[in-house]
């Protein structure tokens, strides 16, 4: 028994030795699975371009999780930046700040468009906010009082849309993008059919008045994607009459197999997503670790590489791909905002 | 039974009458057995055929990748405008080897680079990847400067999709992501004998990469080697001498019996729990690195350990008591009747259990994900403590990728992991014939 304690002593010796005697010369990245494609293009590009560093790690598992990894301290087995498809919230900040997290560094990389598309044997869709919310709605208003959604087939809705029964594949909660589709299309819906104000009427607390907006019918018309949008288009693909939600860039990659829809009557392009006439985007980020730079090698220069217009510009490989860079103006505060050492 | 004709009565009538002891009824249930049991098995092999059929039909062109092969002029005005390699060997890695590739196929079409729109549809019939294929081949032979040569270059992801068919060309130009022009040129090349496909060695030996034609299963193999490794060298001895105790040495009491229950549970343990553990533990306890094969080995050695001991432990009861009863009584030893007789005949049964554990450990990405192995790695790891990500994670990522292209590759990976499973399973099998031995 001695010995059998002593060799696993001497296991555990060398598992810790092991752990501090490496280390880390790579960038670590985690986070949003929206940004992933832009963060793999530019490490590999940055692995390129920059012989005596190593390709940054860049992990996926979506915006929270990534977060989560990196308000966990500051060291060598944390992440150093996280990739984000909305902004950091209050909450986290807070998290990040109480484990030494202290200096975080914001950059919004450009923005995403979100599109709404369908499989490509439909005629030519014309979607308004107010047809989502009638199609997915929970509850509706009818005659001042919330009854459940009755609308059965997309025709009772809006002509142009797929004829047949409503089928709507949506992000699953987890997603980022499900938070801009509540606030940017369900809850303008609400608002255009009238119903946000007879909501009021009945419901007095706003902020339930608020989730009730955005609450989504839960009798299997609406289901939620958990998984990315090579889900959204398997499920398009088995139901002709289903409207899938999905990434700009994504739709660029498979636009042969599918019909996008025009939002308020505006075809989503890159070019009217940067000057926000397209309703439905959001801005992309990333965060630093303030802590980090010039500690591990190749961070500064990452970021730095990463912000610069070669990768954010237009005529970019990032735009090729299908991010929606952001104005010159705000390009060039960001540069400056970075080399400042502005946290927040 | 009623008419069984008394001996009494004499001679039966020339009609005999045979005993009725349910022969029919008994073979018709037999038969229906087996039906059923033919039944079973198709349905099964018919599943497994789907499965290939999907896989292979789909993946089989990813072995394959469509190359331009032509004449690429190492121009020195575009490499090396101020000659100045030999005081600063950097320029070499930073030079701008894509105009090389682009001009070579320009002036192979026909297209003058001066019109901006056509040359930048020529370079998107060009792979990314060009400028490190050309970097290299500079690189290591910097006199190639000045001098043409037939290099073959891959073609960019979309035309390696339009050209094996797999994009829609029959929608409007607007719709795809390769145009009418760049389909010209793409017939054109083909016709020439320029564009064509070859064997994709690039899928075996590239790491990751956010272009299609340029990625690979490369640091997802050594990554899963090196984790194999691992779970070998730790949970085969770990898990056999836990068995060997617990099955010849260990009391039988209320104790052991509560671990064997909890053997058994741990078996069943869905495998992210595993990937929990290793975070915490391994990653934020004893500091080791993120990403790295060597924790990703110790998770799945926990993962594995279970069912080892399990497989080893039914090994160590399938050998007949007798044996032991002989050497004991010839006056071995508990250790040398153990060492001596019991393990070489479980041996096959250990092995087995091993390498059906260590397949299983192969396929795993739900406990690796915690860890941070699902992840873009494009560099090869030197050691097990290097980044690194696994054959299954590698499909995973490919499996979520926008580009038609990553579709093939997708069950191209699919298809190696097959092949490695094969291979183990069918290693199993040859250990276990060679060894085994039957009472």
């Amino acid at each position: 028994m001695k010995k059998y304690l002593g060799s696993c002593a001497v296991a555990a010796i060398l598992l810790a030795t092991a752990g501090v005697a490496t280390a880390r010369d790579q960038v670590q990245v985690a986070g949003s699975s929206t940004v992933l494609p832009y963060a793999k293009i530019v490490a590999e590009a940055f692995g390129e371009a920059f012989p005596k560093f190593k390709t940054p790690i860049v992990e996926s598992g979506g915006s929270g999780a990534g977060l989560k990894e990196f308000c966990k301290g500051v060291g060598e087995a944390t992440i150093d930046i996280a990739n984000s498809s909305r902004p950091i919230n209050k909450s986290e900040l807070e998290a990040c700040k109480a484990a030494g997290v202290t200096d975080v560094q914001e950059i919004r990389i450009g923005y995403d468009g979100i599109v709404f598309a369908a499989a490509s044997s439909n005629g030519d869709m014309k979607i308004e906010p107010k047809d989502f919310y009638k199609a997915l709605a929970a509850e509706v208003v009818v005659d001042g009082k919330l009854v459940a959604n009755p609308y059965k087939n997309w025709s009772e809705i809006n002509p142009t849309l797929p004829k047949g029964p409503i089928a709507a594949y949506i992000p699953g909660t987890k997603h980022g993008t499900r938070e801009v589709f509540e606030e940017k299309v369900l809850s303008e819906g609400c608002k255009e059919v009238g119903a946000a104000e007879a909501i009021k009427k009945l419901v007095p607390d706003a902020k339930q008045a608020t989730a009730k907006c955005v609450a989504v019918r839960k009798d299997g018309v609406a289901v939620d994607i958990d998984g990315d949008y090579t889900e959204t288009l398997a499920r398009i693909a088995a139901n002709k009459t289903g409207v899938g939600v999905f990434g700009l860039a994504f739709y660029e990659n498979n636009a042969d197999k599918l019909k996008v829809a025009t939002v308020n009557g505006i075809k989503p392009t890159a070019a009217v997503i940067a000057d926000g006439t397209y309703p439905v985007s959001r801005p992309l980020f990333f965060y630093v670790k303030k802590a980090h730079l010039g500690v591990v090698p190749g961070l500064k220069e990452y970021v730095e590489f990463f912000t610069s217009d070669d990768m954010i510009g237009p005529d970019s490989p990032l735009v090729e791909y299908g991010l929606v860079a952001a104005p010159e103006a705000q390009r060039v505060q960001l540069r400056k905002d970075f080399a400042a050492g502005k946290t927040m | 039974m009623t008419d069984v004709v008394s001996p009494a009565a004499g001679i039966p009538k020339a009609k005999s009458v045979r005993r009725d002891i349910g022969i029919k009824r008994r073979y018709a249930a037999e038969r229906r057995f087996r039906a059923y049991g033919i039944a079973a098995l198709s349905f099964g092999i018919i599943f497994l055929m789907l499965l290939l059929w999907s896989v292979v039909s789909k993946g089989y062109t990813a072995f394959q990748q469509t190359m331009i092969t032509m004449p690429v002029e190492f121009s020195q005005q575009i490499i090396d405008p101020q000659n100045e390699r030999a005081t600063n060997p950097q320029k070499l890695m930073t030079a701008n080897y894509p105009v090389v590739a682009r001009n070579a196929l320009a002036k192979l079409l026909n297209v003058s680079v001066d019109d901006r729109v056509a040359a930048r549809a020529v370079s998107q019939m060009l792979s990314d990847g060009v400028r490190v294929q050309l970097r290299d081949l500079v690189v290591a032979n910097p006199a190639i400067i000045g001098t043409t040569q037939t290099v073959r270059l891959l073609a960019s992801g979309d035309i390696d999709s339009a050209y094996k068919g797999q994009i829609d060309l029959n929608v409007g130009q607007e719709n795809r992501k390769i145009n009418d022009q760049q389909l010209g040129w793409m017939t054109q090349l083909s016709d020439s004998g320029a564009l064509a496909k070859h064997f994709n060695s690039g899928i075996f030996v590239n790491g990751a990469s956010s272009r299609p034609e340029a990625a690979g299963v490369g640091v997802a193999l050594i990554g899963s080697f090196y984790m194999m490794l691992i779970v070998l060298v730790l949970a085969l001895p770990i898990g056999v001498a836990a068995s060997i105790y617990l099955e010849e040495f260990a009391p039988k009491n209320k104790f052991t019996d509560l671990i064997e229950v909890n053997i058994n549970n741990l078996a069943a343990v869905p495998s992210i729990v595993y990937g929990l553990l290793g975070l915490a533990v391994f990653v934020n306890f004893m500091g080791l690195p993120r990403s790295a094969s060597f924790v990703g080995g110790l998770v799945l050695t926990l993962m594995t350990l279970p069912t080892i001991i399990i497989a080893t432990r039914a090994a160590l009861k399938a050998v007949p008591p007798s044996i032991r009863a002989a050497a004991l009584g010839l006056g071995a030893s508990k250790m040398q009747t153990i060492f001596h007789h019991v393990l070489p005949l479980a041996m096959p049964g250990i092995l087995t259990g091993t390498i059906i554990g260590l397949a299983h450990a192969l396929g795993e990405t739900a406990p690796l994900l915690l860890i941070g192995m699902v992840a873009f790695v494009a560099n090869y790891p030197t050691t097990p403590l290097d980044p690194s990500t696994a054959l299954p994670v590698q499909i995973y990522m490919w499996a979520n990728e926008a580009e038609r292209a990553f579709v093939e590759r997708t069950s191209g990976a699919i298809i190696i992991l097959l092949l490695f499973l094969i291979l183990m399973n069918v290693g199993a099998i040859l250990l276990r014939r060679r060894f085994e031995r039957r009472w």
